[in-house]
């Protein structure tokens, strides 16, 4: 299985030139060959997570599979260098996890989709492709161009299967996404100058064979020649590579992003400017207050299975960016912004949470309680604890599957009634009792309720950025216990919203278009709540499952950071 | 606990406790499932087989129990950086009487239920919350860490949530539910940062090491201890309903009343006294939270009695009362009376569930109705009912030789060696208890029958699955007091004895507060007379009042005097919360969607857009076409370019 990794990516990509060639009619058959795409895309991931070997120690990514792609020789300047470079490791493999459930996911519930069917699927495809490339990259050129390529399906699944305002929230998303990526873009290239491959470089300058493993000491002894400056100009071998880029040792001295050459603009480093620059670019995709307001418009407008897509997976990628790039290629920046970034943590947890109890609309609601609950992955990642690296990406992963069953949730009110406004329903519990009886495990997840997935992931972060005082120094306690709030409010707006539309004599409001009959699920919603349900369950109960797997290289991640600071 | 926890020793044992919990859970399982589909019979001896099973399994790990505590070590649950928390079970003497009171109590409740709730649709249901909850709070009690007993303690906050919120149709009893929720979880966080605060002192969460090394610490109120225990008690004030965080409670009786006799009066609310107890070492080691527990629970106990004065809703009287007593146990604790807290707790237990069973057989007589203005006569109709809730009254007011009595009076005693002042207070809330009580006895029993012809014509007796938990329980509340004898009795204090070793570490870490400084026999017979007499003198009051003189509390549209109107209306308490919390918290989010996000983000944003716009649309003028211009204009760029570059250098 060594080409594992590529098969996860290209799998849906290659479907959707199946699908592109399919005759526009044949409905059934592109349904089914997205379907297939992706049921074997999630056999491949659960068979990736159970091969995945946590016992591996150092930056353990595995299935890895590097090629050289574009080399162009720019003489004086040395090689540019982008390869194609896809690994696993204990950070992206739960990201991985999740993308291969959720697409399947995905796909049952846009089977009712009924406009453009074949534009729809082959973006659809197109999408998840990219967002399993974004997770496997470890190559930052390879990362950005699946961050961009995200964007453009995204852009026309708004834009032309969106609801009424949908225009105006594509090209929010659009613009707003676009911004984010120009800030990556620029540190992209900064870096890029910046840093060296000195396996690569070595061959370059004959100090090692071509065509073999160059050995620890050759690296060293690479890393000291251009270090001391004997290696420059020509031979030096450019690279992309991220893992390269979280060593301090492969920067060019004297190079704009080396530690050492502390060059400054307007008196701050340019290496700190280019963290804010990186946090910014990933912050918006999280998306962290006060750059959110793209999320509300987006998942208002977007149908229900882009829904489940942005909140599961298009966010995770935000967050998943300042896990693999900006906190290991800035530790020392993220160290300095420590206290900055839990604030804006918390001032997400608060504020996403507070806009979401004066929300009308439940889809909203669920928007901004996303913004919230996202905000827990910085406070946790911000601690730079053990117990709160670990949450926040467990909080990635639980929200993943929770917010999935949130959006489904709100879609199966819209099917049926063509309204999402919470004052128009009352009473739902009696007409819908087993769909209800699902709604109340999804709002309990989702406030924190020990048992399920969400309270393990809160419980670590919160743990984590209390303790953060005493062990790492970086965020007063005050943080979280401001924090603590957002379960709280979780807990009023969730019971609220509950009991106005589910509780109470059962209404509907008689102006909604065709007197909806608000039937109970059919099979092919339960086949998609009730696998989620068992999932948030099943990891709330054993997040040994997860967490074994996943934190020795998180708490690898972490070490590096808290060693480079 | 002076001895170190073993593993189980046999896996008898270690299977014995998975049961216990699992059983109910299974329950849940199977009747949550299936409760549309399973006939009644089947839920039914689904849901008080299983509860019964734990119980009797719990009888064997009691009588095998050989004072030796042990751990049931079932796998790790959360294992990160330096966090270990495994998900095992302890036994000792405090979690095996937790353990059967409540599978005993339980049990006794969930045949009732079979009864009460037999012409209820949601029947199934009913039976998978009450066992989800059986098993939430087996996990409280048989957790061996504080992350364990916090996943109990917010589980039984759900089925709390659940059942209240039972019969969802009706909107005020679904803002109780919400409301008691919510209250609880602002204990709960509390609770949580406690935990925290414990892990980040002593480096784990598991009790047998968080004891062992506060074990070693002798120095008193270390500012440390002392936050932790007052973040664990506004946990125990959310729970058991302390000021100011109690006024979930009363509204908790919109639940079906089996519920209001298991969760509300029996089992949950008392966990904070059980977290109290098994905190039992740090709390020793900060008499500052002990003054303050005792502060605040006196003043429960003092301020919900007054309430309890003037209420005309049967359950809501006994609602008041519970608070009440819980203040009581919490004021025992302030002053280190742990046993006797504890044996509070049990015999509260009884005579509580009792009364509210009791209530509920009248309520069911009654069809549905709950104002005790409408009642009067009924112990012609319901002997049983009558009898049972007569002992349990007996026993609330602290009658000999009922259980009341003796739980109640070791306590005040131990008030009494603490502070006179505080012994005072407790007396008077006595007095008003037996009083309170009383009043609702004879206004329901006695007198003639104040309902309409419709509900006299209903009356009856309640059925069998009814009437046996009443007598089980009335049983309980006559003779459960004397497992603990006052010291003049008897040097043989079954309970005390029982307890004595989960002391073990507090009493190393501060051997000077668990120095007895027994009574003498005549301060303490003097102490039983004074009690026995305030009650007597309460009843008496009681009963020229509503019986001699025959007086019903006023209509609801008379006119009361301001100090009648203020007690009645609960000191407009919950009016004072909502519009000093609930209301602003809403206007501020409401403010700041509508001002901050609407009216200051997204303007920002769009205006991006439409400065771009705007900017596309000016700088079209510079495309002049003059080529000296676009020389100009580059030799400006190039200039500044290099200015650029100088600067970033």
């Amino acid at each position: 299985m060594d080409y594992i990794l590529s098969s996860l990516i290209f799998i849906p990509l290659l479907a959707v030139l199946i699908i592109l060639c399919l005759p526009k009619h044949f409905t059934q058959g592109i349904k089914l060959v997205a379907l297939l795409a992706t049921s074997l895309q999630l056999i491949l991931s659960v068979w990736l997570y159970s091969a995945f070997d946590a016992s591996a120690t150092v930056q353990g990514y595995q299935f890895v599979q590097q090629l050289n792609w574009i080399s162009l020789n720019l003489q004086s300047l040395g090689l540019l260098q982008i390869q194609y470079f896809v690994g696993v490791d204990g950070i992206s493999l739960s990201m991985v996890l999740l993308t291969g459930l959720i697409s399947v996911i995905g796909i049952i519930s846009s089977w009712t989709i009924s406009k453009n069917i074949k534009g729809y699927f082959a973006l659809y495809l197109l999408l998840v492709g990219s967002v399993m490339g974004c997770f496997l990259a470890l190559d930052f050129f390879l990362f950005y161009l699946f961050f961009e390529f995200m964007l453009l399906p995204m852009y026309f699944l708004i834009g032309i299967w969106g609801g009424p305002r949908r225009e105006y929230a594509a090209i929010k998303f659009f613009i707003y996404t676009l911004i984010g990526s120009l800030l990556i873009l620029i540190v992209m290239i900064g870096l890029y100058t910046s840093a060296f491959d000195p396996a690569a470089t070595a061959v370059r300058a004959n100090l090692a064979p071509a065509g073999q493993v160059v050995s620890a000491e050759v690296v060293a002894e690479v890393q000291r020649q251009v270090a001391a400056g004997t290696l420059t100009g020509a031979s030096i071998v450019h690279t992309f590579s991220i893992p390269d880029m979280q060593q301090a040792a492969n920067f060019i001295p004297g190079s704009i992003l080396n530690i050492l050459s502390e060059k400054q603009l307007w008196d701050i480093p340019v290496r700190y400017l280019a963290f804010l620059l990186l946090f910014i670019g990933f912050a918006i995709k999280l998306p962290v207050v006060p750059v959110h307001t793209w999320l509300p418009d987006a998942h208002v407008e977007a149908p229900t299975p882009i829904s489940v897509l942005l909140a599961s997976l298009l966010l995770k990628v935000g967050g998943y960016g300042l896990f693999r790039i900006v906190y290991p290629v800035f530790p020392e920046a993220a160290a300095y912004y420590a206290y900055f970034v839990g604030l804006v943590g918390v001032l997400s947890i608060i504020y996403g949470a507070m806009c979401a109890l004066a929300m009308a609309d439940l889809k909203k609601l669920i928007a901004y309680s996303s913004v919230s609950h996202m905000g827990f992955v910085l406070l946790g990642l911000a601690s730079l604890t053990s117990e709160g690296t670990n949450g926040a990406m467990y909080q990635m992963f639980s929200h993943g599957l929770i917010s999935a069953m949130l959006f489904i949730i709100t879609g199966v009110i819209y099917d049926r009634s063509g309204s999402r406004m919470i004052d128009n329903f009352r009473g739902l519990a009696f007409s819908m009792p087993a769909f209800t009886a699902l709604v109340v495990v999804a709002f309990f997840a989702s406030l924190g309720l020990p048992g399920f997935s969400g309270f393990i992931a809160e419980l670590l972060v919160l743990l984590g950025a209390f303790s953060s005082s005493a062990v790492s120094g970086m965020l007063p306690r005050w943080l979280a216990i401001v924090a603590t709030g957002g379960l709280l409010l979780g807990a009023a707006y969730y019971l609220w919203a509950l009991q106005r539309m589910f509780f109470g004599k059962h209404w509907v409001h008689p102006e909604l278009k065709g007197e909806p009959v608000m039937t109970d699920l059919t099979k092919r919603e339960y086949l998609m709540l009730v696998p989620l349900a068992i999932l948030v369950l099943i990891f709330g109960l054993f997040p040994s499952l997860l967490l074994n797997k996943i934190s020795p290289d998180i708490n690898y991640f972490l070490q590096s950071v808290l060693q480079n600071r | 606990m002076q001895t170190d926890l073993l593993p189980a020793t046999n896996s008898d044992m270690a299977l014995f406790c998975l049961l216990i919990p699992l059983l109910p859970l299974l329950g849940f399982l199977i009747n949550g499932l299936g409760n549309r589909v399973l006939p009644k019979s089947l839920i039914s001896l689904i849901g008080c087989g299983s509860v019964l099973a734990a119980f009797i399994i719990s009888l064997i790990l009691f009588f095998q129990f050989d004072g030796r505590p042990y751990v049931v070590d079932l796998f790790d649950w959360i294992n990160v950086g330096s966090l270990r928390i495994p998900f095992s079970f302890m036994i000792d003497q405090l979690s095996l009487i937790m353990l059967l009171l409540v599978t005993g109590v339980g049990f006794v409740i969930h045949v009732y239920s079979a009864g009460y709730m037999s012409h209820d649709a949601g029947f199934g249901k009913f039976f998978a919350f009450l066992n989800l909850f059986i098993f939430s709070m087996l996990l409280l009690v048989l957790g061996s860490n504080y992350v364990m007993m916090f996943i109990g303690w917010e589980g039984v906050g759900l089925c709390s949530y659940l059942l209240i919120g039972f019969w969802n149709k009706v909107t005020p009893y679904n803002n109780a539910a919400k409301k008691a929720f919510i209250v609880n979880r602002i204990g709960d966080l509390g609770f949580l940062l406690g935990i925290f605060l414990l892990f980040i002192t002593f480096g784990s969460v598991t009790f047998a090491d968080i004891f062992q090394q506060a074990g070693q610490l002798h120095d008193v109120n270390q500012p440390v201890i002392v936050a932790i225990t007052m973040l664990l008690f506004v946990g125990a004030m959310g729970k058991s309903a302390q000021l100011p965080l109690y006024t979930w409670l009363p509204d908790a009786m919109a639940g079906p009343t089996p519920v209001s006799a298991l969760i509300h009066a029996a089992t949950m609310v008392t966990a904070g006294i059980y977290m109290v107890i098994r905190s039992n070492v740090l709390y020793t080691l900060a008499p500052a939270t002990l003054d303050f527990i005792a502060i605040i629970g006196l003043a429960t106990a003092v301020f919900a009695a007054t309430i309890g004065l003037f209420q005309n809703d049967i359950k809501k009287v006994l609602a008041y009362s519970t608070v009440s007593q819980l203040g009581y146990m919490f004021l025992a604790l302030g002053v280190m009376a742990y046993t006797s807290s504890m044996f509070h707790v049990l015999t509260h237990a009884f005579f509580k569930a009792l009364l509210f069973l009791g209530a509920g057989s009248v309520i069911h007589a009654m069809s549905g109705e709950q104002d005790i203005r409408s009642m009067g006569g009924l112990r012609k109709y319901l002997p049983v009912t009558f009898i049972t809730f007569l002992i349990g009254t007996l026993a609330i007011s602290g009658i000999p030789p009922f259980a009341g009595f003796f739980s109640k009076d070791e306590l005040l005693a131990q008030v009494y060696e603490h502070s006179k002042i505080m012994w005072a207070f407790g007396l008077l809330t006595s007095f008003m208890t037996a009083f309170y009580m009383f009043r609702l006895l004879f206004l329901t029993f006695f007198g003639t029958f104040r309902g309409t012809d419709k509900q006299r014509h209903h009356l009856h007796e309640s059925p069998a699955s009814m009437t046996i938990p009443l007598i089980i329980l009335a049983i309980l509340s006559t003779v459960g007091g004397f497992m603990g004898l006052p010291a003049v009795f008897s040097e043989n204090h079954i309970l005390s004895n029982f307890l004595s070793p989960i002391f073990g570490y507090a009493r190393q870490a501060v051997p000077s507060a668990f120095e007895a400084a027994h009574l003498d026999h005549a301060t303490e017979y003097m102490l039983m007379a004074i009690s026995v007499a305030v009650a007597v003198v309460a009843i008496i009051l009681a009963y020229v009042i509503y019986v001699s003189k025959k007086s019903v509390p006023a209509d609801e549209r008379t006119e009361l005097s301001p100090l009648h109107k203020l007690v009645y209306n609960k000191y407009y308490i919950d009016e004072i919360y909502n519009a000093l919390i609930v209301r602003p918290l809403m206007w501020l989010s409401t403010g700041l969607y509508r001002f901050v996000e609407k009216g200051l983000v997204d303007p920002i944003v769009n205006g991006f857009g439409k400065g771009v716009i705007l900017g596309g649309r000016n700088l079209r003028f510079l495309q002049t076409g003059a080529i000296g211009f676009y020389l100009f204009a580059m030799v400006l760029s190039i200039a500044l370019i290099l200015f650029l570059n100088f600067i970033i250098r």
